[in-house]
C-alpha cells in the first residue's frame, strides 16, 4: 500500500464563510475585469504603426518584451510563490486569478507583435530581452526573493515592486504614443493591463499589511529598512536601463520622473510613506491624461483640469439611492 | 480641522448640521458599476447631509483608467457641488498641503464653489 500519510488534503473553500471581506471584495473585481486581447481591435493600429521610424519600431517592440518577461516571471514563480504563504483559502483563490491574468498578459503582447511587426523584428527583440544585462538583473534580483524557503514578508514586498514600479518604465511608451495619438488601440491594451496591475499591487501590498501589523515594532522597522533598501537596488537597474532604452529618443527625463512617481505609490500600497519628492515626481500632465482618459475633471483646489463642467460623470444606477 | 469617520459609524449615519466636505474612495467594478460606497450612498440619501455638502473629494488610483475617483464625480453630478480635488491613495505630503490650504479658504469663504 502507498504511504499517503503525509498528504495534506486542503478544506473544501467556503466563499459564504469569509475571514477577510476583501478577499471577496478582490475576487469580485478581478472577474469583472477579466479581459482577453482580442477584445482590442489591435489591428486599427497598423497605419499608425507604419508611421513610426525605425528606431521607435525597435524601442517600442524592445519595451515589451522586457514587459512580457516580467509577466511571464509573475506568472509561473511570483504569484504561485505567493501561495503557501496565503492566511485564507479565498486569497489562495484570487492569487489563482492573478496568476492567471498574469498569462493573460505575456499572451497580449505576443498578439500586439503578431499584428505589427515582422517575424524577424519580433526574435531579435526577444533575442535582446535575454541578452540585456538590466532586465536580466532586475528579474533575478526579484526571482531571488521568490525563492522557496524565503521570507514570506519579503516576496510580498518583492512582488508589490513589480506590480506597481518595475512594469512602468515600460507603460510609460504606449502611454507617451497614446499622448500624441498614436497605437491608440494598443494603449486601450496596455491600459487593461495596467488597470489589473493596480488591483494586484494593492492586495499584495494590503495583506503585507495585514501581517506587518501583527509583528512587533523591531520586527516592522525591519521590514520597511528591507523594502527600501530593495527599491534602492531596483532604482538603480531601472534609471540604467532607462537610459538604454529612452536616451535615442530624448526621453529618459520624462520617463525617470514617472519611476518616481510609481516608486512612490509602490510604496504607499506597502503602507509605507512616499520616498521622492513632488519636484522630481510631478508626473507630464499628457501621460497622466493617458492613464485615466474620459475621467477628465476640474479639480478645484489645484485649478488643474479642463474647463469647469459638474456631472460628466455618468451616474452609475444603484438601487440604493433615494434621490 | 474637525472631521467624522463613516467606517466608525457602524449602525447609525451621522447628520451635518454645519457646512462640510466629503472625502470618499473609490471601488468600483471595471464598468464602474457600485463606483460610490454604499455607506456613502445612506449617508447622502439624508436631506440635510446634502443641503450642507460644499463639495467632495475623491480618493483613488489613476492606475483604474477611466474610473479614477469616479464617486467623487458621481456624487458632484447627483449633489451638484463640485469636486474639490482627486488624491491618488493615501496621497503624498503635497497634495495634503493642498487640501489643507483649500479647505481653510472654502471655510473661510463657503460660498465660493457655489452659487450660495
Ligand atoms: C477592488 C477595488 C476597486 C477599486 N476601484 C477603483 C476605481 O475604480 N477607481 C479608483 O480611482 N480607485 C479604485 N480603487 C482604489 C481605491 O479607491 C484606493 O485604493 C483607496 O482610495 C485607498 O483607500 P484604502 O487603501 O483604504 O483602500 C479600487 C480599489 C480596490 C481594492
Ligand atoms: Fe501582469
Ligand atoms: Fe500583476
Amino acid at each position: 500500500m502507498k504511504d499517503t500519510a503525509h498528504i495534506q488534503i486542503p478544506r473544501a473553500i467556503n466563499w459564504n464563510r469569509l475571514e477577510d471581506e476583501k478577499d471577496l471584495e478582490v475576487w469580485n473585481r478581478l472577474t469583472v475585469n477579466f479581459w482577453l486581447p482580442e477584445k482590442v481591435p489591435l489591428s486599427n493600429d497598423i497605419q499608425s504603426w507604419a508611421m513610426l521610424k525605425d528606431s521607435e519600431k525597435e524601442l517600442t517592440i524592445r519595451v515589451f518584451t522586457g514587459l512580457t518577461l516580467l509577466d511571464t516571471i509573475q506568472n509561473t514563480v511570483g504569484a504561485p510563490a505567493l501561495m503557501p504563504d496565503a492566511t485564507t483559502p479565498h486569497e489562495e483563490a484570487v492569487l489563482t486569478n492573478i496568476a492567471f491574468m498574469e498569462a493573460v498578459h505575456a499572451r497580449s503582447y505576443s498578439s500586439i507583435f503578431s499584428t505589427l511587426c515582422s517575424t524577424k523584428e519580433i526574435d531579435e527583440a526577444f533575442r535582446w530581452s535575454e541578452e540585456n544585462p538590466h532586465l536580466q538583473a532586475k528579474a533575478k534580483a526579484i526571482l531571488d526573493t521568490y525563492a522557496p524557503g524565503n521570507d514570506p514578508l519579503k516576496r510580498k514586498i518583492a512582488s508589490v515592486f513589480l506590480e506597481s514600479f518595475l512594469f512602468y518604465s515600460g507603460f510609460y511608451l504606449p502611454m507617451y504614443w497614446s499622448s500624441r495619438a498614436k497605437l491608440t488601440n494598443t494603449a486601450d491594451l496596455i491600459r487593461l493591463i495596467i488597470r489589473d496591475e493596480a488591483v494586484h499591487g494593492y492586495y499584495i501590498g494590503y495583506k503585507f499589511q495585514r501581517a506587518l501589523e501583527k509583528l512587533p515594532a523591531a520586527k516592522q522597522q525591519e521590514y520597511k529598512d528591507y523594502a527600501f533598501s530593495l527599491l534602492f537596488e531596483l532604482y538603480d537597474i531601472e534609471n540604467q536601463y532607462t537610459e538604454e532604452l529612452y536616451d535615442g529618443i530624448g526621453l529618459t527625463e520624462d520617463v525617470k520622473v514617472f519611476l518616481h512617481y510609481n516608486a512612490n505609490k509602490a510604496l504607499q500600497n506597502l503602507g509605507f510613506e512616499a520616498l521622492f519628492p513632488p519636484e522630481v515626481s510631478n508626473v507630464n500632465p499628457a501621460i497622466l491624461a493617458a492613464l485615466s482618459p474620459d475621467s477628465e475633471n476640474h479639480d478645484f483646489f489645484s485649478g488643474s483640469g479642463s474647463s469647469y463642467v459638474i456631472g460628466k460623470a455618468v451616474a452609475t444606477e444603484d438601487e440604493d439611492w433615494n434621490f | 480641522m474637525p472631521s467624522i469617520r463613516l467606517i466608525e459609524h457602524e449602525n447609525h449615519i451621522p447628520e451635518m448640521n454645519a457646512p462640510y466636505v466629503l472625502i470618499t474612495p473609490t471601488y468600483a467594478d471595471g464598468e464602474g458599476r457600485g463606483a460610490v460606497p454604499k455607506k456613502v450612498i445612506h449617508f447622502l440619501n439624508i436631506p440635510i447631509n446634502r443641503s450642507n455638502l460644499l463639495g467632495v473629494i475623491g480618493m483613488g488610483n489613476r492606475n483604474f483608467g477611466a474610473t479614477f475617483a469616479l464617486a467623487a464625480r458621481i456624487i458632484a453630478q447627483k449633489c451638484n457641488v463640485p469636486v474639490l480635488d482627486r488624491i491618488e491613495l493615501a496621497g503624498t505630503q503635497e497634495d495634503i498641503s493642498r487640501v489643507r490650504a483649500g479647505l481653510i479658504k472654502l471655510r473661510d469663504n463657503p460660498c465660493s464653489t457655489t452659487a450660495c
